[in-house]
């Protein structure tokens, strides 16, 4: 993914992207991320810890919002 | 932008999704795209159907073709585009109280008939939209707005309900085990007659809350801690099942399916004919 494929708004590390404006807080990944690399923060996600993040996938699998998910590895073809 | 499923499948002019914080349903909605997409499918070979409620409004929010019809009604639009349309996949999307309530005859049907249909039942116990009244899949003694002392009707078992009227593939999962409401899911569309996915949602808001079941997280804790596999199942004994729930294929027995037997009689009869 490059840069300007992500939104104004949407938070972004190596690892995983987020859009604040699709979180609605209910800390559904931030209970079942096996690595405890998630927080909430004023009620939106955040990622607290980007080494622990081992891109499992489960934060993105049981967001109800579609708001976390994982950033496409580089050369991973789009699609 | 969106993950690549999301941005595929879904209409993203229409996100986010309106449910409560915390509803299984936009997981599940989730799981059934990552299905669509694994199986292949060409979207357009695709048209879903839901009924109202709560769950009726994903196919709102999926990019197929979508049909939003009447209350309890799903099957019996979606077995008119199936006739109509046989190369057509069908999949619908309804809530437990619209399938097993208001559609309940629908369903058995459809189950009888074996048609070519995918039928996903989102089943949190309750219905939400309207304000919280126990459905029939409130279980007994649990409290609704309209059984405020506790309700005290017997809950039905979806699944068995499906597989003895006749459905040829029932399976069931939650929102918590994802993953396997894809794969039950891809399993049911292949299947050629009449499928029936039961998945587990949380109403966090209604159900969850008269009951005392605590958050979203907690909810699906429970699915978590309370759903064994069905093969788990087979070396457990019946006390330590007390209290769980199976997950998995529960029926996978292929049958004729009604709208290549119904071909069947057009193409006798016009051979007859000539």
């Amino acid at each position: 993914m490059k840069m300007e494929d992500i939104k104004a708004g949407e938070i972004q590390n190596e690892k995983v992207v987020i859009n604040p404006a699709w979180c609605k807080g209910c800390g559904i990944c931030v209970a079942f991320c096996p690595v405890k690399a998630l927080e909430l923060k004023n009620d939106k996600v955040v990622m607290v810890d980007v080494d622990k993040c081992t891109q499992c996938g489960m934060c993105e699998l049981r967001c109800p919002d579609y708001a976390i998910y994982l950033r496409r590895k580089k050369n991973e073809k789009q699609g | 932008m969106p993950s690549v499923l999301v941005e595929n499948y879904f209409r993203t002019e229409k996100l986010p999704q309106i449910w409560c914080p915390g509803c299984g349903h936009g997981i599940i909605t989730r799981s059934i795209a990552s299905a669509i997409e694994k199986s292949g499918i060409d979207k357009n070979k695709i048209c879903i159907v839901s009924g109202i409620g709560c769950s009726s409004r994903a196919p709102g929010y999926l990019d197929f073709n979508t049909l939003h019809t009447t209350h309890g009604r799903a099957l019996a639009f979606a077995t008119g585009i199936k006739m109509a349309k046989p190369e057509i996949k069908v999949i619908v999307i309804m809530g437990d109280g619209d399938a097993t309530a208001i559609g309940g005859n629908h369903l058995i049907h459809a189950c009888r008939r074996n048609i070519g249909i995918t039928a996903i039942v989102y089943n949190n116990s309750i219905y939400g939209m309207t304000g919280g009244q126990y459905s029939p899949t409130t279980p007994k003694y649990d409290k609704g707005t309209t059984a405020p002392y506790g309700n005290i009707d017997k809950a039905f078992d979806i699944c068995k309900l499906a597989a003895s009227a006749g459905a040829t593939y029932v399976g069931r999962a939650t929102a918590y085990h994802a993953s396997l409401v894809t794969s039950l899911v891809q399993n049911a569309i292949s299947n050629e007659g009449f499928s029936l996915i039961e998945a587990i949602s949380m109403c966090p808001t209604y159900y969850g809350r008269k009951n005392k079941k605590g958050s979203a997280v907690s909810m699906m804790e429970w699915q978590k801690n309370s759903a064994i596999n069905i093969s788990a199942a087979a070396k457990m004994s019946p006390e330590a099942l007390e209290g769980k729930f199976l997950i998995g294929e529960l029926k996978n027995s292929p049958e004729p399916e009604y709208t290549n037997e119904y071909q069947k009689i057009i193409d006798r009869l016009k051979k007859e004919s000539q």
